[in-house]
């Protein structure tokens, strides 16, 4: 999976860098199958006795069993993998609720993914300026729609249809780390007969 | 606009001798109005007039914030210093009439912390005294940790102790006893955010420990206030007014500018909140940079001052003022 | 002076409109014939009697209908009015600020008693007779920011200062220009104010990010902003766009003059005292280009501001369908004469 390039853009929409191991009393990662050659990159090159301070969330694209194999041959103190992003992001809030200052927090992998271990690590008390991220993989993105809320996930076209009110919406550069979001708001309401061509961009 | 035009008057209600180098000192206001609320950690300034020279000295303010009929600080005995200390120690007395700012924080509390703690060490310990009750009221675990120098001079330690009781930790450098800040910072609940006031040494330990065993940043809280320094006289030309003034010896620049009736912002008076940065016109010589807002770049630049603590040696400066 | 409140709407069939009398009190926010953003931000001191600006937070005629559209707003929309955890201490701040203010200023229509800790308020206009614990949020019906919000004209957003920058951790927004606080909320400065075109450019945002941060207790500051909106509507959020954004399509030349609405914003900053956070009241007020037209430097300066916008701000602010025709309508009131300084009316 090659590194992204995510074009400058406003200040509300995030920058990713490169995982790099910093000090700390324990390491938890968290990623998903476009991230999981960063989490091994930098975890190999961790000495032997560091191994009990480094923890591993995983989420396999389905039936993928290689990496699971590979992450698990690391030797991390812990390494638990889940189908879907959100039971990963719920256990590591469980992992971070007895953790103590001195953790580091490391995410790898698509936009979603991220978005959602930082809101919970924040929610933990962990500030977002002291996560790591790196994105690999799909610039899909995670979005909201302003208008009724609800949360369309892998969106990869502009504009998007809101599957709930129907709309449709222009995803915007706009982010909330909160709701680890884009914002989606309506792209013709001033004139809902004009017609507009959806493409395919966020690949 | 600057916090020392709105000053309030108040009243000297009591000068307490906490011990040989500390005196705490309670005001209030003139009309017995109650006085502004605040948060813990803010600080006043106090407007000293000593014998025609007029000096503004800022105090962490010690008292509750929720009591508002009375303010309270405490004033380390400096007789090194530019004489501020000596003067609030030597000439302040019960009753006298002073000016006072309004509160103004830069250590406040981070209210989305899990857990407060507070490293204090000697005069250090004033900010925290109102941030504990602050945290009290607020039902936010909190500890703090307060290291003096000897039992004598460990100011309030004994009532703090008795009002917060586990809450509070203290050690004498005179006992043998000292903060093991290695183990304390890597014992804390995630979401804890520590906060240290005392000397520097103590600050910048705590800074490293917190650092090494990978603290973010932003949940380590530091007061970097300081005295204005004393240093040689020096002479500034200000542009924008056409004059040319002097700075003594035990005056700050800022001072020597409201002095010389020039209008210049400011708020904190210690080199830490950035109000009165000044642009510099020209500077032949060198610029002592003692503030802690300008970056390693800005200060080379010799393009800013901070009027509040910094000072000039050598041929001219002049600044946009 | 006792005010005449208005009964009138925001939606509908948009009753709201100005009295003669209220039209020159308008906070007319162009000091000059051209417009372009700047820091702009002034001392809220009391200035010039009748003003917006005289009181710390001005009641006018439209005070009661106002909080009937936010009541309306906030049944439909509960997001609109949130505070992240740590922000009911500044809740509390602010309805001392507006109690204490409120009282001092109009003191025939709502009045304050204190008791140590008890508070009884009286807000006549909205006939509401309360008693609190000051600091108990359990003594008041809903949260203490949501309680006052409820009590003052304009949206206001609480900012918690860390980190060296402001964050936008509160707010009770339900007459916005465009901009959705269940989104927004948590965002920094920088991050909030991201999709603005220009400013960050010219360095608008760092400017008035450092003033604030070391904004004085007891020393608010204040600047205007402006857009256009189509009808008299508070309720311009996204949420709600496809409700008004068809308006924009309605505009004639025979109608502008009553559909299209000046829509100044008077934003106030206040330090708050034991939250150590900004109060960041947004004020709107509207007045249609009938109603502007009726003092003449305002309509020779509108009309060479709307002539001399930069395209990027025609486009940010939402006007690109109905620019052209206003700038024409507009021109029939400008005979090129100069204009005075400042924003008052001749």
């Amino acid at each position: 999976m090659s590194e992204s390039i995510i074009e400058e853009s406003i200040l509300s929409r995030p920058t990713y860098g490169t995982l790099k191991i910093v000090p700390g009393l324990a390491h938890y990662f968290l990623a998903d199958a476009s991230g999981a050659e960063c989490v091994i990159r930098v975890v190999q090159e961790l000495p032997r006795d560091m191994m009990e301070k480094v923890h591993i969330l995983y989420v396999p694209t389905p039936g993928e069993a290689a990496l699971i194999t590979s992450l698990y041959a690391v030797g991390a103190k812990r390494f638990e993998h889940f189908p879907t992003i959100e039971e990963a992001v719920a256990k590591l809030g469980d992992w971070l609720s007895d953790a103590k200052m001195g953790t580091q927090l490391y995410l790898a992998g698509t936009e979603g993914l991220v978005g959602q271990g930082v809101a919970k690590g924040e929610e933990c008390g962990l500030d977002h300026t002291a996560v790591q991220c790196e994105h690999r993989g799909s610039l899909a993105r995670r979005v909201q729609c302003v208008h009724c809320k609800t949360m369309i996930e892998d969106v990869t076209t502009q504009p998007v249809k809101c599957p709930s009110c129907e709309l449709l919406l222009f995803v915007r550069d706009h982010y909330s780390r909160r709701l680890a979001a884009f914002q989606g708001v309506c792209i013709n309401a001033e004139d809902p007969t004009e017609e507009i061509e959806i493409k395919e961009v966020f690949k | 606009m600057s916090a020392s035009d709105h000053l309030i008057p108040v009243v000297v209600s009591n000068v307490v001798e906490v011990n040989p180098i500390i005196k705490r000192f309670e005001f209030k206001h003139v009309n017995g109005d109650e006085l502004p609320a605040f948060s813990g950690g803010a600080h006043i300034v106090v407007e000293m007039l000593d014998d025609g020279t007029k000096r503004k000295n800022p105090y962490s303010l010690m008292s509750s914030p929720f009591e508002r009929d009375q303010y309270a600080i405490s004033v380390r005995r400096d007789d090194t210093g530019r004489g501020g200390s000596k003067f609030m120690h030597e000439q302040v007395r019960p009753g006298m009439e002073m000016k006072i700012s309004a509160p103004v924080n830069l250590f406040s509390l981070d209210l989305r912390a899990k857990k407060h703690l507070m490293i204090a060490g000697g005069i250090g310990i004033t900010p925290f005294i109102a941030q504990m009750a602050q945290a009290d009221k607020l039902g936010v675990p909190f500890e703090l940790h307060y290291a003096a120098r000897s039992v004598s001079q460990a100011a309030y330690m004994d009532s703090l102790a008795d009002r917060f009781g586990d809450h509070v930790s203290c050690y004498c450098d005179d006992q043998g006893e000292g903060v093991d800040f290695e183990t304390l910072l890597s014992s804390q609940p995630l979401g804890t955010h520590v906060y240290v006031c005392g000397p520097k040494g103590m600050i910048e330990r705590v800074v490293e420990t917190a650092t090494h065993l990978g603290w973010p940043a932003a949940h380590v809280h530091f007061e970097h206030f300081l005295a204005p320094p004393v240093g040689e006289p020096f002479e500034v030309h200000l542009a924008k007014a056409g004059i040319d003034i002097t700075v003594g010896a035990e005056q700050s620049l800022l001072e020597a500018v409201e002095a010389s009736g020039t209008p210049i912002n400011c708020m904190c008076r210690g080199g830490a909140c950035g109000q009165c940065e000044t642009a510099v016109v020209a500077c032949d010589g060198e610029i002592m940079h003692n503030d802690h807002w300008l970056d390693e770049e800005q200060r080379a630049s010799k393009q800013l001052i901070m009027p509040c603590v910094s000072r000039f040696r050598g041929k001219r400066l002049e600044l946009d003022l | 002076m006792t005010i005449q409140f208005k009964d009138e709407s925001f939606r509908g069939d948009f009753s709201y409109a100005n009295s003669p009398s209220n039209i020159p009190r308008f906070p007319f926010p162009f000091p000059e014939d051209e417009y372009m953003y700047s820091t702009n931000i002034e001392p809220h001191h009391a200035a010039r009697a009748g003003s917006p600006f005289e009181n710390a937070f001005d009641v006018d005629e439209h005070y009661v209908a106002e909080m009937k559209d936010r009541a309306l707003v906030l049944a439909e929309d509960p997001g609109r009015c949130q505070a992240l955890p740590h922000m009911e201490t500044a809740g509390w701040d602010f309805v001392e600020l507006v109690m204490v203010s409120k009282a001092r200023d109009y003191p025939d229509l709502f009045k304050l008693t204190i008791d140590g800790d008890r508070w009884h308020w009286i807000n006549k206009p909205l006939q509401i007779d309360d008693t609190f614990t000051f600091g108990d949020s359990s003594t008041l019906p809903c949260h203490p920011m949501e309680y006052i919000g409820r009590q003052v004209q304009g949206d206001h957003a609480i900012l918690d200062q860390r980190d060296g920058n402001l964050w936008l951790d509160a707010g009770i927004i339900t007459a916005q220009a465009d901009w959705s606080l269940d989104f927004d909320v948590g965002m920094n400065f920088f991050e909030w104010h991201a999709p603005v075109p220009l400013a960050h450019e010219l360095g608008v945002f760092q400017r008035a990010l450092k003033f604030l941060l070391t904004l004085p207790q007891g020393q608010p500051s204040r600047r205007l902003n402006w857009t256009l909106t189509v009808n008299p509507r508070l309720d311009t959020s996204p949420e709600n766009y496809p409700k008004w954004g068809p308006d924009r399509m309605t505009v004639t030349p025979e109608n502008i003059g009553e559909k299209v609405h000046l829509r100044v914003e008077l934003q106030t900053f206040w330090r708050l005292p034991r939250s150590n956070a900004i109060l960041f009241p947004i004020r709107t007020y509207l007045m249609a280009m009938n109603e502007v037209v009726t003092q003449p430097k305002w309509a020779r300066r509108i009309h060479r501001v709307m002539r001399d916008l930069r395209p990027e701000l025609v486009e940010y602010k939402g006007l690109s369908r109905y620019h052209p025709i206003l700038v024409e309508w507009l021109s029939q009131f400008d005979d090129g004469a100069p204009t005075s300084p400042g924003i008052f009316p001749d």
